[in-house]
């Protein structure tokens, strides 16, 4: 697979304190990257490397094969995690503004500017001043902003933080839009929910280092512990769990759900399928609850991070 | 600005229509009639009163003042038995006035007394005013000196109050950006020092376009409105002027001619062209040396209240260039102290253009330019360097140790 950003052993020292150490990331074209990692891990300090904000001390940063060159900011499109538009500027001249800076012409920012008011349905606000929006509608904007010039890469800092729920989905669905019409995305994120409904690849970063990183499938399923949440009922309870615990590793489970069940997490051997388990357990009680457990990107980040 | 002018002009004219009471006892007699009333004082001549009961009338009236000439037996001891008696302290120029009238008075007693008429004090009465030129045949005149001085000084002081109004906008443009947290959005748009560089340069734009609006706006407007309110301000009527009145009267009127000739000259004997291009270099140095500076303090720090610290380091040699523009150009330009604060890079920008008027000998401009230049191109690199590392630091507290790490970053 096409990598479009590939980060090469990048350093960053400020001073004494060595932001990224050695970090290598590669970024496959067309996908959603998620760079994950806790706070002070170098996740924005990278961020602005490939923005051209910062320059590595170390390492080489290559975008579409190229080095990293001025010319490619107008590729590159970034919503900051701390975010702000000049206060007292109109919306639509401000937008225009910000479009032009990117490298697009004055006519065509107009025109993709008025696509993309329609679409979220805020054509009146091109006059008004950024103060006179509420937060989540100056987000909005600063949304707009950051792909109105079409990049190839789009580069999102905590983009959901400060929209409520329908707004977080809007944006949503507009990241997996602008991915499905080409763009590829990385997308930095303490929100673990969301990467598990956006990314295909992530990268974990800890204490300017890299730990872990690859397709979000293959990390699940490195991680997977081949256990099973069980939901069972009968009337003979305790000599069907005995015999469960007999065969099988049992640990107690918490699940919601609406009856009153037997709650267990089984976990089997390789040589054991889960057919295997299901028919036995099929036999012994009535199963209402047969869930692999998958880990979540929640538990493999703080898996991960507290193994490090 | 023009309303606030004109109230100006307005009030001082009103407050020049004030008439002032002197009342006068002079118990020598022969100095109670120098003391003629004028538009603005009205002078009261007290006889038969003692000094007590005098004090208490006038401070009853409410007069401005009372004048007391004790009675003395000779001349000489008059000045040790005058004395002004009034409710608050009397201005300056009132006292001045009386003085010189005194004065006048008693030369003119103890010279009839040694057989000097009056008319032939009057004969000896010169006023000399030699004139000026250079060797190489430039004449000039003592209102050459004041013309030069104020030249100069209206340059001086111009680029001191443009860098510090528009270095000021440049600092608050900068925390601003900060504040509201475009700035990351831009910068990955733009390279700092662009976006420093564009800023002073759109800010000092903004500034002559001002600055050249009111000059025009100014003098087009100020000439209406003093036909308006009918205030001639050649003809403002103050106890100071009556003071400039009567000594050009006592010059005559040809005197008056011949100032005004020489006002003229000494326009035309200024190196105009030489002060118009230096103007326009020097403020350019100046400035942008200036507002770099302005730019790093606003990225150094988060908000306008922590900015307070860095300003003094600033303002200071600014003030100094002032001061030894004002103090030490007019009376020595080409000393040892002009000349060397005419080079200094922080300083140089007012004080060679206060010295300019006086003749400054191109190598000395040039050079003193030179080193500005350097000068502002190193200011503007190490700005950038702080300005760079600044716009995208908050919480720091911006010690100058916390900057000089900056530089490094």
């Amino acid at each position: 697979m096409n990598n479009l950003l590939v980060a090469d052993s990048v350093s960053k020292n400020f001073g004494k304190f060595k932001a990224l150490n050695q970090v290598s990331i590669g970024v496959p074209m067309g996908s959603i990257f998620g760079l994950l990692g806790p706070n002070g891990a170098g996740k924005t300090t990278l961020i602005r490397i490939i923005n051209q904000i910062t320059m590595p001390d170390e390492g080489h940063v290559y975008l579409d094969g190229q080095s990293l060159k001025p010319e490619h900011i107008k590729d590159i499109g970034y919503l900051p995690e701390e975010r702000g538009l000049y206060k007292s500027m109109k919306v639509g001249e401000q937008a225009l503004y910000l479009a032009q800076l990117k490298g697009m012409s004055k006519s065509e920012a107009k025109s993709r500017l008025k696509y993309w008011f329609e679409k979220l349905e805020i054509g009146d606000w091109w006059n008004k001043k950024i103060q006179e929006l509420s937060k989540g509608q100056a987000q909005k904007i600063q949304f707009i902003v950051t792909v109105l010039h079409r990049p190839k890469l789009l580069i999102f800092d905590e983009p959901f933080s400060g929209f409520d729920p329908i707004n977080a989905n809007l944006i949503k669905d507009e990241i997996l839009k602008l991915r499905d019409e080409g763009a590829t995305v990385i997308f930095s994120t303490h929100r673990m929910e969301s990467v598990e409904e956006l990314c295909d690849h992530i990268a974990l970063l800890h204490k300017s280092n890299k730990i872990l990183d690859g397709k979000l499938n293959d990390i699940k399923r490195n991680f997977k512990t081949n256990t099973f949440e069980i939901g069972l009922q009968s009337s003979k309870s305790e000599s069907v769990l005995s015999e469960i615990k007999n065969s099988f590793e049992v640990l107690p489970a918490t699940f919601k759900n609406l009856n009153d069940d037997i709650k267990l997490n089984i976990k089997i051997n390789e040589s054991t399928s889960p057919n295997d388990l299901l028919s036995f357990l099929t036999s012994k009680a009535e199963v209402h609850h047969f869930v692999e457990v998958i880990p979540t990107a929640n538990d493999i980040f703080i898996q991960t991070v507290q193994n490090n | 600005m023009i309303a606030l002018i004109a109230l100006v002009s307005y009030l001082s004219q009103i407050n020049s229509d004030k008439k002032r009471t002197i009342s006068v006892l002079d118990e020598t007699g022969y100095l109670i009639d120098i003391f003629e009333s004028t538009d603005n004082t009205t002078y009261l001549k007290l006889t038969g009163l003692n000094l007590d009961d005098a004090k208490e009338i006038v401070k009853e009236k409410e007069d401005y003042g009372l004048l007391h000439i004790g009675n003395v037996t000779s001349l000489d001891d008059v000045g040790k038995n005058i004395k002004f008696y009034s409710e608050e302290s009397p201005s300056l120029t009132i006292i001045s006035g009386l003085e010189r009238k005194v004065e006048k008075r008693l030369q003119e007693m103890k010279l009839q007394k040694d057989g000097v008429s009056l008319e032939q004090i009057d004969a000896s009465k010169t006023s000399i005013d030699i004139a000026q030129e250079s060797f190489d045949g430039e004449k000039s005149s003592k209102i050459d000196n004041i013309i030069k001085l104020a030249f100069g000084g209206i340059a001086g002081y111009l680029l001191f109050m443009f860098i510090i109004i528009y270095g000021n906008m440049i600092m608050r443009s900068v925390i601003e950006e900060k504040t509201s947290r475009i700035i990351e959005v831009i910068i990955s748009s733009v390279k700092p020092i662009q976006l420093m560089m564009g800023k002073i340069i759109g800010t000092s734009l903004a500034g002559v376009t001002q600055f050249a609006i009111w000059v025009i706006l100014g003098g087009v407007m100020l000439t209406i409105v003093s036909a308006i309110f009918g205030i001639d301000m050649a003809q403002v009527n103050t106890p100071q002027q009556e003071i400039v009145n009567q000594a050009m009267s006592a010059q005559g009127s040809d005197e008056v001619q011949a100032m005004a000739e020489n006002i003229i000259t000494a326009i035309n004997n200024l190196p105009i062209g030489n002060l118009v291009v230096a103007f326009i270099f020097f403020f350019i140095g100046g400035y942008l040396l200036y507002s770099s500076l302005y730019a790093a303090i606003g990225a150094a720090v988060d908000n306008e209240t922590d900015t307070q610290q860095f300003m003094l380091p600033i303002l200071m040699p600014l003030i100094l260039a002032v001061y030894v523009g004002v103090f030490t150009v007019i009376e020595d330009p080409h000393g040892t102290v002009s000349t060397v604060f005419s080079f200094i890079p922080l300083t140089s920008p007012v004080v060679m253009l206060m010295r300019i008027p006086f003749g400054v000998p191109l190598w000395q401009q040039g050079l003193s330019l030179l080193l500005l230049i350097g000068t502002f191109i190193f200011a503007v690199w190490f700005a950038a360097k702080i300005y760079r590392v600044g716009i995208l630091m908050y919480g720091k507290k911006a010690t100058y140790k916390e900057l000089f790490k900056w530089l490094k970053y």
